[in-house]
């Protein structure tokens, strides 16, 4: 059967914005925004991005808040963005449509769909009328240019809105004065003006009667949350047909003369170097090959570990691949030579507890009587009688955030000036590092941010863009520059290995869980590139001393438990400094460890106290909106349907980015499941079924929402079972797709069903993320009850066996095969099954 | 350079390159043609997924030298013409399921769907989740229920 949700062509939604102030006099609440009507040709209105107002304090809840409950992520990333901005402008154009460059990255995630509906609800114009492209790097733009953090929406979600209302006020003035009618009088509805006598005029033909002949502030009002049409209706993506026919241009695809093929040739441990080329002659007369030339690979220029290699530049990528593997190369020690799964987990071992991290509720003045470090089974506590208590630790090894567009950048570094295309997360810091490596300016390097084929927080570090305008500028010839699949595994960023220990401290007599510690040990995470700056110019306003390490704010920012398990201790620290290894997140910072381990806790909880794991949750969270959400998943999702066994439900409930959402998974560990035969395929455990429930406050397109639930869902998947990173003796054993065994067919469920729950307030929040924890612990929870043993070590499947046939380290890249004519589909050498019982 | 003359999207082509150049980078670097993506370049992402005289095939592992003049190679950019219209069934499923995030693996998953369709349809079958299952074409985004219901949609009007 059909998912759900799948039933329902994009159209008007059911899920129509419901005002919370309902009832109260319309007038009172409307508030005014400022912004610019610009001199130009054609009417051109700009905005600051800080045009919102500032958030209201939300109470603070009781009785333990967690830092991210009352200032979380998604707040920094807004107040970064207030005080820096300079204007986002709009434009309408003579024919009517209307354009508007966002400073975001689009990789799927569908912020240009979003803002082309923000711009149509405001301006009463079809959404395909609204064009939206990518803006270059706009230093002036400071943190207003980033691409994080679930955050995109919820930054633009006024400022858009302003600029597209200020530009249809021009648009009336103009029509007013055409019609000799009161502009109040007028009306505007399909891309056209209307006066009350019934005439009315295409914008396309107010356009340049609406300009400005020069710039002033403006001030307007938006549109009543109650009168929009666009908002909250399911709108497709507006590049879909471009993508399904092959026009979409990624990076690599644009046509930028003699920018041509490059590769490198990287090291065979992690962050090594190189000592000598032995046959560079030889290597630069092989066929179609142009330049071969050492580089540095230094991904934090100036401050962090050196690196180097090898760039080979020829007429086709096949010929960079043949060279970069003919060349004979001597290499240095890398940076973690001698370090394994192994060793890492033992100094994660080793490494001091962390201590507590401040709250913004002191711990011992919360209940009273609660112990501020839980001590284990046995002690006896006022008031609760004899508790007992669950010690668990739990590890995560490495992951890969590699998209299916691997590295990729053209780089045009001549004459005292660059030209870059990349589809970076932040191009400013891109342009930046550019301007320090090539010793320019920042003024002579132009920075294009072409749309992206996938981030996942990969593309928030500038790797590819720095090795191609490094080599440009040392052969003085444009490149088009793609990091291969191997290098993407063992020289890319990785979700740093960790650890996460659990006590929680529960009351049988007094059925009550009465603590719950949780304490976080990671390989350091870089943040430097993407969150540093931005958190040091807001650390005064951070409801927490000042002191913690980037890390540990962000976890601070990011760590949630969402329910009320008496006093709440967390930690977190780190071994190594932050470019030890390459490290950064996988579309989820923290929570996709933080929450797994916890939730499973929780469901320990629920079986030693007698209750529910459904209900347990039930009567514990902490606000309406995580209640409602359980309670949709708890009733489409069948919670409690008798099932064989061997397959069993699983689920969770988590906040993060202003939203909130449940996950309520089933797994099959069936023999007959898990046994399946497909060549070359890891199958192993099976979600069969998925159903999430998911508030964002205010769902701009219920359309996209429900992809990046999914996405987050198959993520999900592959954090508990398969999708891993093996460090052997100084670098990651796999080399491809299939040695990275990412979710694939044969592992996503057949039926995934997506509620959007209505509106809960009038603000969107972030969706991008969102899942990703949430379905790693459900479906974590789902296979610990399905066989009876609660999983430990993720991805389950990791520790179990290297199932794939290791690549060559020298040379560094796999030969292209040459059976494609007859093999198909061809296996690889993937495989056996993922067997639970092993 | 030896030439190499084949049709592909109904187009006559001679390209002058080295025989072990595999099609992928002869379509993509030499022909302009950059509907097919690059994932991995050792066929197991499928990202290239193309067709040989309407059957699928990826060209990021089939020398240039083993395609001969009277083969027929397809690439997303010509999906269309092989049903005289303007878009594939498949294609105009995919569009009505909103199917693509990113896009960047959707032109291979597009190709391999066909191609499955046309295989069952041809031994009397209809496309079933299992069939779907042994797809190999690797999608970060997590697009997959999406692309399963989308198959099954564009199987009707094949």
């Amino acid at each position: 059967m059909p998912a759900k949700h799948r039933t329902e062509a994009p159209g008007p939604s059911r899920h129509r914005w419901v005002s919370p102030t309902a009832g109260a006099p319309d007038g009172m609440r409307r508030r005014r925004f400022l912004g610019y009507l610009i001199a130009a040709p054609t009417l051109a209105v700009g905005v600051k991005l800080t045009a919102d107002s500032v958030l209201e304090a939300e109470a603070l809840p009781s009785p333990t808040p967690e830092v991210s409950e009352v200032y979380d992520l998604s707040d920094l990333l807004l107040d970064s963005t207030r005080p820096t901005a300079n204007l986002i402008t709009i434009v309408v154009n003579s024919d009517g449509t209307v354009s508007f460059t966002i400073p975001r990255a689009e990789s799927g995630q569908g912020i240009t769909t979003t803002a082309a509906m923000l711009i149509a609800e405001e301006m009463d114009i079809p959404v395909s009328d609204v064009t939206v492209d990518l803006a270059d790097a706009r230093p002036e733009l400071l943190f207003n240019q980033q691409t994080q953090g679930s955050a995109s929406v919820i930054s633009i979600y006024t400022p858009v809105r302003v600029a597209a209302a200020l530009a249809r006020g021009r648009l009336l003035e103009a029509a007013a004065t055409i019609l000799g009618d009161e502009a109040e009088n007028l009306r505007t509805t399909g891309g056209r003006v209307l006066s009350t006598a019934g005439s009315s005029i295409p914008f396309a033909e107010l356009a340049a009667a609406a300009a400005n002949a020069v710039t002033r502030e403006a001030v307007t009002e938006l549109k009543p949350v109650d009168e929009f049409s666009v908002i909250g209706t399911e709108q497709r993506r507006d590049d879909v047909v471009a993508a399904v026919t092959g026009r979409k241009k990624y990076t690599m695809d644009l046509e930028v003369p003699d920018a041509l093929p490059t590769m490198i040739a990287r090291p065979p441990t992690i962050k090594g170097t190189v000592e000598s080329v032995n046959n560079l002659d030889e290597v630069r007369s092989m066929p179609g090959v142009t330049d071969v030339v050492e580089i540095s690979t230094d991904a934090e220029p100036g401050r962090g570990t050196t690196s180097s290699a090898v760039a080979v530049r020829a007429r086709t990528f096949g010929q960079c691949i043949d060279a970069v593997n003919a060349l004979d190369i001597t290499w240095g020690r890398g940076n973690v030579d001698g370090e394994s799964d192994a060793s890492i987990l033992a100094q994660l071992r080793e490494a001091p507890a962390p201590a507590n991290l401040p709250s913004p509720t002191p711990l011992d003045e919360v209940g009273g009587q609660l112990p501020l470090v839980t001590e284990p089974v046995g002690d006896v506590l006022d008031g609760v009688g004899a508790t007992e208590s669950i010690d668990q630790e739990f590890v995560f090894y490495w992951r890969s955030n590699a998209a299916m567009e691997p590295n990729v950048a053209i780089a045009d570094v001549r004459d005292g000036e660059a030209e870059v295309w990349t589809p970076s997360q932040i191009p400013i810091v891109t342009q930046t590092q550019l301007a320090q490596v090539l010793d320019l300016p920042q003024s002579q390097v132009t920075v294009h941010v072409p749309r992206g084929g996938g981030a996942f927080g990969r593309r928030l570090f500038s790797d590819a863009a720095l090795d191609a305008a490094r080599v440009s500028k040392e052969i003085g010839k444009p490149v088009r520059l793609m990091w291969h699949r191997a290098d993407e595994c063992r020289a890319g960023r990785v979700h740093p290995m960790c650890i996460s220990r659990v006590r929680a401290t529960y009351s049988p007599s007094a059925g009550e869980v009465v603590a719950f510690e949780q304490r976080q040990t990671s390989v350091a995470t870089d943040y430097t590139e993407s969150f540093g700056d931005m958190i040091t110019s807001q650390a005064a306003k951070l409801p927490f001393a000042n002191e913690l390490t980037l890390s540990q704010t962000v976890f601070l920012l990011t760590a949630s438990v969402p329910y009320d398990l008496g006093a709440i201790v967390l930690g977190y620290n780190e071994i190594f400094d932050f470019d030890r290894f390459a490290t950064g997140s996988v579309r989820n910072l923290n929570n996709q460890d933080f929450r797994p381990a916890q939730e499973l806790v929780v469901d320990q909880l629920a079986e030693r106290l007698g209750e529910d794991p459904l209900e347990f949750r039930l009567d514990r969270v902490e606000d309406e909106r995580a209640k409602a959400v359980l309670e949709a998943v708890r009733d489409e999702g069948e919670w409690g349907r008798d099932l064989p066994d061997g397959v069993a439900q699983g689920v969770v409930v988590h906040n993060e980015y202003k939203g909130t959402v449940a996950v309520l998974a089933e797994v099959d560990t069936r023999p007959q499941t898990t046994g399946r035969e497909i060549p070359g395929a890891t199958t192993g455990p099976r979600v069969r079924r998925v159903t999430v429930a998911v508030d964002v406050g205010l769902p701009i397109n219920p359309l996209g929402l429900k992809a990046q639930m999914e996405g987050g869902v198959m993520t999900g998947i592959s954090h508990v079972f398969t999708g891993s990173l093996h460090l052997r003796d100084g670098n990651f054993l796999e080399g491809s797709w299939d040695d990275y065994r990412y979710t694939r067919f044969w592992n996503a469920p057949t039926e995934i069903n997506v509620v959007v729950m209505p509106a809960s307030g009038d603000r969107p929040g972030g969706a991008g993320e969102l899942a990703v924890g949430a379905a790693t612990a459900a479906v974590a929870c789902a296979y610990a009850r399905a066989t009876g043993e609660m999983p430990t070590s993720f991805p389950i499947g990791h520790t179990k066996d290297v199932p794939f046939e290791v690549k060559d380290f020298v040379p560094p890249l796999p030969p292209s095969p040459v059976d494609g004519l007859t093999a198909y589909p061809a296996p690889s050498a993937a495989g056996p099954a993922f067997d639970p019982s092993s | 350079m030896p030439p190499h003359t084949f049709k592909v999207n109904g187009r006559q082509v001679t390209v002058d390159t080295e025989d072990d150049v595999r099609m992928l980078w002869v379509l993509r670097d030499l022909l302009g043609i950059t509907g097919p993506k690059y994932g991995c370049g050792i066929n197991v992402c499928k990202a290239c997924t193309s067709h040989i005289n309407g059957r699928a095939f990826n060209p990021c592992s089939v020398p240039v030298s083993q395609i001969a003049p009277t083969d027929e190679i397809t690439t997303i950019e010509g999906l269309p013409d092989t049903v005289g219209a303007d878009l594939h069934p498949m294609q105009e499923a995919w569009i009505d399921r909103d199917v693509p995030q990113c896009g960047y693996c959707q032109p291979g998953q597009i190709m391999a769907a066909v191609d499955l369709v046309k295989k069952v349809q041809a031994e009397g079958g209809t496309v079933t989740d299992d069939d779907i299952d042994e797809i190999r074409n690797m999608c970060a985004c997590g697009t997959y229920g999406r692309i399963r219901e989308a198959i099954k949609q564009g199987a009707d009007n094949m």
